[in-house]
């Protein structure tokens, strides 16, 4: 089974970020493979495990991605794909999608895993626009996935449950973050990670033009910060005074 | 007038409230016209006049409630031929955005996700988008016909203003080539005393109540207050609770009249679906946490100890 895993690369969740003068976010910041996408990674690997076949990452992102793809080599992935074009600073839900179409239809995938939701991105669209791009099926929200012969089946996450559903290959699935816990990479994994392939190209050679953007920014403003309220310290008071707000607000 | 069309998400022949919240929203900014498809999409109609939809599209064929995403854009895809709206506005649900995504796609003219708000300025739709961790909201104008704008629910109040729509069928040649993500099961494991979303009040439970055994806690708790138990993603992703208790950008929006998180540290995506709470009280260990800054009570202790001493206290006030 050929199985393509989109990765993006991220500002580190876990670094604090600031905003510059222009609204960008500040470019020195540390950045890191999407959490998200390391339990698409690990999902991918998991799959070639059990039925055999490769597993190639495809980002779209500045040069520096290639570190994101770089880690999730060492996790165990074959190759790399980055899409890597001046053109595509700021590039918006459907220019990602589109650039990340043309990268991924020459490999003709039997699988494409996608995270639900990019951590800075967050619009949780590229997946489904990405499907249709590349005419196949989706199944998103998947907390399992099963391969049975050529039907993928997978536990799609529901507010009060999950719903089983199926469709043949090929199909583009996004997988939630509970879906595997992603395996560190071993020394081993590194070491080999330096000589496999990123194949590095630029929109002219997928013959994607920028086009106009869908949308434009006009403006930022501050969002409407609740009121600090009071804070206290467990002196064993504490009790009481959560009883007296919850009187207040008349939920007893 | 502009045209604003509303997707009227159905889910097993129920309509679901985000459609009616869209629908208050959609009257501020044009003549409103939904779509709803699958079972129950014509008794789901009369409900969408109630609120302001003049016409309503409809098509109640089994490929909407059986097959992901696909059977619905080829249908909206048909109908936005033939009648060009100006706005198209959906749910922030992992239906309608599977949905929205592939329209999108299809017709070429991206979206505006996650927003909390939609005004019209100069002709334009310009949307509210939580940016920057949340601490701005970004103002994102739509540049292509139709505007395709995902809004967050419960970012409005739904309510009637009545009235009895037309009702129009939609002619939806559903080709095979559609129906491709087939829902073969659907199984429910959350039996919720109370609704996360519609109880009154609300104790969520982060990576602070230490582990799955802690969580009776907060049952006991919620229990003597009539509420629900919610959580954070980080205890849902670690398996400790079901994802129908989470709360956040990829889980439930809730605005009860009262939230308390306990152990929860208060990350954007957390507080995003609950801070439209009427009063927030916090019971964590770090006096730093985020959660502590908009929390109406913070509370700098242990939760071990808080939480049972409480449900104690509520108790004997009660009698
Ligand atoms: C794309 C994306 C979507 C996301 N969507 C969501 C979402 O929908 N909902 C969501 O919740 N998160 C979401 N997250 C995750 C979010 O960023 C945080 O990681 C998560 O909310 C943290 O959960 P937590 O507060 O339980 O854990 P932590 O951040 O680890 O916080 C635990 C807190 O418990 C406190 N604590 C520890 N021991 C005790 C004690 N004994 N008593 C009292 N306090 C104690 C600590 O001081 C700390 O503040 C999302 C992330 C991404 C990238
Ligand atoms: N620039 C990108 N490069 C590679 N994959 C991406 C990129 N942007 C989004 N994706 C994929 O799409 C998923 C959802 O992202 P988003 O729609 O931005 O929330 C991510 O988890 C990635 O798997």
């Amino acid at each position: 089974m050929k199985i393509v895993v989109t990765v993006k690369q991220v500002p580190d969740p876990n670094s604090v970020t600031v905003l510059e003068a222009d609204n960008t976010l500040a470019r020195d910041k540390e950045v890191v493979l999407d959490p998200g996408d390391e339990c698409g990674i690990e999902e991918g690997l998991q799959l070639k495990e059990a039925h055999g076949g490769e597993v190639v990452l495809v980002s779209m992102g500045p040069e520096r991605a290639k570190d994101a793809i770089r880690k999730g080599l060492s996790m165990g992935a074959d190759r790399g794909v980055l899409i890597s074009d001046a053109q595509l600073a700021g590039a918006d839900a459907l220019l990602t999608a589109r650039a990340l179409a043309a990268a991924i239809k020459p490999e003709a995938p039997d699988l494409v895993i996608c995270g639900t939701e990019s951590y800075d991105g967050s619009t949780g669209v590229v997946p489904a626009m990405l499907a249709e791009l590349l005419g196949i099926a989706q199944l998103t929200v998947a907390k399992k996935v099963e391969v049975d012969g050529s039907t993928i089946r997978i536990h799609r996450q529901t507010a009060d449950g999950y719903q089983v559903v199926e469709a043949a290959t090929p199909v583009l699935i996004t997988v939630t973050a509970g879906i595997a816990e992603p395996r560190y990479a071993s020394l081993k994994g590194i070491m080999a990670a330096r000589s496999k392939e990123i194949k590095q190209i630029g929109l002219g050679d997928l013959g994607v033009d920028r086009g106009e953007p869908a949308e434009t920014i006009e403006g930022l403003t501050q969002a409407e910060a609740r009121k600090a309220g009071v804070i206290i310290q467990d002196d064993g008071t504490a009790v009481d005074r959560i009883l007296q707000v919850l009187t207040e607000a008349k939920a007893i | 007038m502009a045209k604003i069309w509303v997707y009227a998400e159905l889910n097993q022949g129920k309509l679901q409230p985000t459609a009616l919240e869209l629908m208050a929203k959609a009257r501020e900014l044009g003549d409103v016209e939904a779509i709803a498809l699958g079972a129950g999409a014509r008794a789901a109609a009369a409900t969408l006049g109630k609120h302001g939809a003049k016409v309503v599209y409809v098509n109640e064929d089994a490929s909407f409630d059986d097959f992901l995403a696909e059977p619905a854009a080829d249908a909206l895809e048909a109908l936005h031929k033939e009648h060009s709206p100006d706005l198209m506005l959906f749910g922030f649900t992992t239906d309608s955005r599977d949905v929205a995504g592939r329209l999108a796609a299809r017709l070429g003219v991206g979206l505006i996700s996650n927003a909390g708000d939609v005004v019209s300025k100069d002709g334009a739709f310009v949307a509210h988008v939580p940016y920057f961790g949340g601490t701005k909201v970004a103002s994102m104008r739509a540049d292509k016909k139709p505007a395709i704008i995902l809004i967050r629910p419960k970012s409005f109040e739904a309510s009637e203003t009545g009235g009895t729509p037309e009702i129009k069928d939609v002619d939806a040649a559903l080709g095979a080539g559609s129906k491709r993500a087939h829902i073969t099961e659907r199984v429910v494991e959350a039996s919720e005393k109370v609704k996360l979303e519609d109880a009154k009040v609300v104790i969520a439970g982060g990576r602070g109540m230490g582990g799955p055994d802690n969580f009776p806690l907060l049952e006991a708790l919620a229990g003597a207050l009539g509420g629900a138990v919610g959580a954070s993603r980080a205890v849902v992703d670690a398996g400790w609770v079901p994802y129908s208790m989470q709360v956040g950008q990829t889980g439930k929006s809730v605005r009860p009249g009262v939230y308390i998180a306990v152990g929860i540290s208060g990350a954007m995506q957390h507080t995003v679906g609950m801070k439209a709470s009427k009063i927030i009280i916090a019971i964590n260990k770090d006096a730093e946490a985020p959660i502590m800054k908009m929390a109406d009570l913070g509370v700098v202790g242990d939760a071990m100890k808080i939480v049972p001493a409480l449900t104690a206290a509520v108790k004997a006030k009660k009698g």
